[in-house]
């Protein structure tokens, strides 16, 4: 048989040119895909020019964006050797640094030298050490540079002092990169290749050499710029140079570097919980351990946990309170079972003014009512979802099979036994599953009404942002988030699919 | 009545099923009483918490709960108005408050569009902006998601789990991060709000495709049609009346989303709105809000006029 209807494609061309309209679609089709294609396209454009996406993200600072990126998952430490005129140099880490506050990591070595020396200390700030940040050299406040000696006023009173300075340092960030520091001169290797930088311990740097691709110098004498990529980068000026070692995961994440745990192994820890001395003798170490993990200074667990569970008691008692009222006005709304149509527009306009009014406008005006926290964001969402809410089970309503009603009322039940057995039977299923998707996904938009005021999650995650330096605490907070949205998605599908079977998600 | 007609005492047969019954109903309330005794018990909690947690407790705030009322009282109704459309105002004493023709956006030497109303299209802007980004990638992700037309398990389950954590990563931390790289402006909401919108498109759009009707697909198969011609011809023109009220849908949710991500440093009339009820000025608050309310509504109408037209009723069977 399929022999018999085996064309030529001759014959099957013929065929198609006797049915154009067959096989072509209408013009007036045809031309609505071209129209909407081009109206896309030319929206498009509109929208790059109106908003400036080019020129925004041609002035973007992509580079910074790959250090936060960096910063979510992995943290720096930052030693930074402050070089003298005589070529001496002193250590200092950044403040709050995680390695605790008199770090001496085994991957810098010094050669330390005791030196007596006369210093000029000016009296105005009682201190020869100089208050710059980090990179940002001034040539506004040569004076204040360490030693001092160009200072020329007679302010300053002379001092003997025996300090013990560096003669020599190494800091090894990983296998192929080192930098090492002595007698004025900063060698930097990096996979194979060797840079030596002279440094004068004022302002002027000076590359021996080409620089390599990793290290860039604006302009001759200004300070050096060394990337190694993952492993971290460094800064050498005149007199200064910035190591920032980069190092995998999270810092310090069960203890701060001011508890007396910090720093000690899982096992040490271990040991110490349960059979060493109490450390403070008023309570014991398991105690001391949990209460410093909780007031942890830099990941604040107690705080982030209770936030979170301010999200989701907010979401949780918004949307039940928003299902309850919901329930009876729902009723009224439909207009199969309250014939009224006054009561019906009235409260659907109701429905629709709750809505409208955004949840966002509900946070901002309850949080001046209420103050700051959950209670602001719980009124939120349960005003917005009252509407959401009242409108989805209003339409339910409305597509009920009306045979079950007819026969309750047919045995002479009374009105409220004819929605009882005849019509709630029906919805019920219907309104928990709507009740139990907006329970999750109001957990997810109540993290950012938080962000403007309302308690919750939010707000923390905002603030932690803001800095610019605590990626690492967002990351945390991130995940804990997708964790219990995961936790409370499986659990409103898994309910859902009980209720109404496996059509609900 | 015919009851005293019935026998007192059942046989054994007939005590077993009344026994039975009477267990079933026992077990049934028992069921219903814990659940509404751990739901009462959560709730109590959570209200105890809530409040205990808050900055001011419920009770004590409960009578200044319409302060705001009275603190957004203009000096008179029609003060409102001139905030909204950027006309100078009576009281202008030269602070911020009463100066609303500043703001203007000039098109011509006389025309102008008033601040908020500018401010209110940037913000829908980005909404549609996003929306359009949202659909066009969920677009191409939704077919590989399907079990109709992916076999493979894996890169079906890869391109779930994408789609998972883009719709539950929160908004904020995307906006706060590209809000971190680029300068203050809209691109940080359009981020935010289009990387929510794939992962939410691409589930409704995928579970769209996976209850198409697979005829078509079969005749394209038995023609010889390759993969993409089996989507393109099979499976798209039975979706996209579907597809198309998901993304109406998506753009009602999308105008209040970028709204809030505005009022997180995203522009557009959040922010706005934000600063002005912080700064306490009345009719700007006042001016906004109606704004804000009259969009929403507006768009909300539009959308579910435009969606039955596409799908029927069936557009309003679904939640979000």
């Amino acid at each position: 048989m399929t022999s018999a209807t085996r064309l030529s494609p001759l014959e099957m061309d013929a065929i198609a040119s006797r049915h154009p309209n067959l096989l072509q679609g209408s013009s007036n089709k045809r031309l609505r895909t071209i129209l909407i294609s081009a109206g896309l396209v030319v929206y498009l454009v509109f929208s790059w020019w109106f908003f400036s996406i080019g020129h925004v993200l041609g002035n973007a600072n992509w580079g910074i964006a790959g250090t936060y990126l960096a910063d979510w998952v992995s943290y720096e430490v930052r030693p930074e050797l402050k070089i003298a005129r005589d070529r001496t140099m002193t250590i200092d880490y950044q403040r709050n640094s995680p390695l605790g506050p008199n770090p001496n990591p085994s991957w810098v070595e010094l050669d330390k030298e005791t030196v007596t020396r006369t210093v000029k200390i000016p009296a105005a700030t009682g201190q020869a050490v100089k208050p710059k940040a980090s990179s940002s050299f001034s040539f506004m406040t040569p004076g204040s540079a360490l030693g001092g000696a160009d200072a020329g006023t007679a302010q300053g009173r002379t001092e003997t002092q025996t300090q013990e300075v560096i003669t020599r340092a190494v800091v090894t960030l990983n296998r192929s990169t080192k930098i090492e520091v002595a007698d004025g001169l900063v060698t930097a290797t990096h996979g194979g290749e060797t840079l030596t930088m002279a440094v004068d311990g004022q302002d002027t740097v000076t590359p021996q050499g080409t620089l390599p691709a990793w290290a860039t110098q604006k302009r001759p004498g200004e300070k050096i710029t060394l990337a190694f990529g993952a492993a971290g980068w460094a800064e050498v000026e005149g007199d200064d140079v910035s190591v920032r070692n980069r190092f995998f995961g999270w810092a310090n994440f069960l203890f701060d570097t001011n508890s007396p745990y910090f720093g000690k192994s899982y096992a040490e820890v271990l040991s110490l919980i349960t059979s060493g001395e109490r450390i403070e003798p008023a309570r014991s170490n398991l105690s001391l351990a949990w209460n410093n993990i909780l007031y942890n200074a830099e990941w604040q667990h107690l705080d982030v946990w209770t936030k979170l569970l301010q999200t989701v008691v907010m979401a949780f008692v918004g949307t039940l309170f928003a299902s309850l009222v919901a329930f009876p006005l729902c009723f009224l709304a439909a207009r199969n079972i309250t014939p009224n149509f006054l009561t019906n527009q009235v409260v659907k306009r109701f429905f629709d003014f709750l809505r409208s009014v955004d949840m966002f406008i509900w946070a901002l005006f309850f949080t001046r009512a209420f103050g700051p926290g959950p209670l602001a964001g719980m009124s939120a969402i349960f005003f917005t979802d009252t509407g959401t809410l009242g409108k989805l089970y209003a339409e339910a309503l409305e597509n009920i099979d009306d045979k079950q009603r007819e026969g309750v009322k047919s045995v002479g039940a009374a009105p409220l036994a004819v929605q009882r057995f005849g019509v709630l039977p029906q919805v019920l299923p219907v309104f928990a599953s709507q009740a139990l998707y907006f329970w999750e996904s109001n957990t997810r938009s109540a993290t950012i009404i938080g962000a403007v005021g309302a308690g919750g999650i939010g707000l923390k995650l905002w603030e932690a942002m803001r800095t610019n330096s605590d990626w690492e605490n967002v990351a945390y907070m991130v995940l804990l988030i997708l964790l219990v949205v995961f936790i409370f998605d499986s659990i409103s599908n898994a309910l859902r699919s009980r209720l109404i079977g496996q059509k609900a998600h | 009545m015919a009851t005293s007609m019935l026998p007192k005492h059942l046989s054994d047969n007939g005590a077993l099923v009344e026994r039975h019954w009477q267990e079933l109903n026992s077990r049934r309330r028992l069921y219903s009483f814990l659940g509404l005794a751990v739901l009462a018990l959560a709730l109590s909690g959570s209200l105890w918490f809530a409040n205990d947690s808050n900055a001011g407790k419920f009770f004590d705030r409960l009578p200044h709960f319409f302060d705001f009322v009275g603190d957004l009282a203009p000096r008179d109704g029609l003060e409102i108005f001139r905030a909204m459309f950027d006309l100078p105002s009576p009281y202008d004493d030269g602070s911020f408050k009463y100066n609303y023709p500043e703001g203007r956006l000039y098109l011509t030497e006389s025309f102008y569009i008033p601040e908020y109303v500018h401010k209110m299209l940037e913000t829908v802007n980005i909404a549609i902006f996003s929306t359009v980004i949202g659909t066009f990638f969920g677009f191409i992700f939704c077919f590989l998601a399907a079990r109709n037309l992916m076999p493979n398990p894996w890169v079906r389950g890869l391109i779930r789990r994408l789609m998972e954590i883009l719709r539950a990563f929160p908004e904020v931390v995307i906006a706060g991060f590209f809000l971190a790289i680029l300068s203050l402006g809209p691109i940080p909401a359009i981020a935010a709000v289009s990387i929510h919108t794939i992962g939410a498109l691409g589930k409704l759009f995928f579970e769209v495709v996976e209850n198409a009707d697979m005829k078509p697909d079969e005749g394209l198969r038995a023609a010889g049609g390759n993969w993409i011609e089996r989507v393109w011809f099979g499976m798209v023109p039975q979706v996209l009346p579907n597809f198309a009220s998901y993304f109406l849908l998506r753009l009602e949710i999308n105008v209040r989303a970028s709204t809030i991500i505005g009022a997180v440093g995203g522009g557009g009339i959040g922010e706005l709105l934000r600063l002005s009820i912080g700064q306490g000025h009345q009719a700007k608050t006042l001016a906004i809000v109606i704004l804000l309310f009259a969009t929403i509504f507006a768009v909300d109408q539009f959308s579910a006029w435009l969606r039955r037209r596409l799908v029927g009723d069936q557009a309003f069977q679904l939640a979000q």
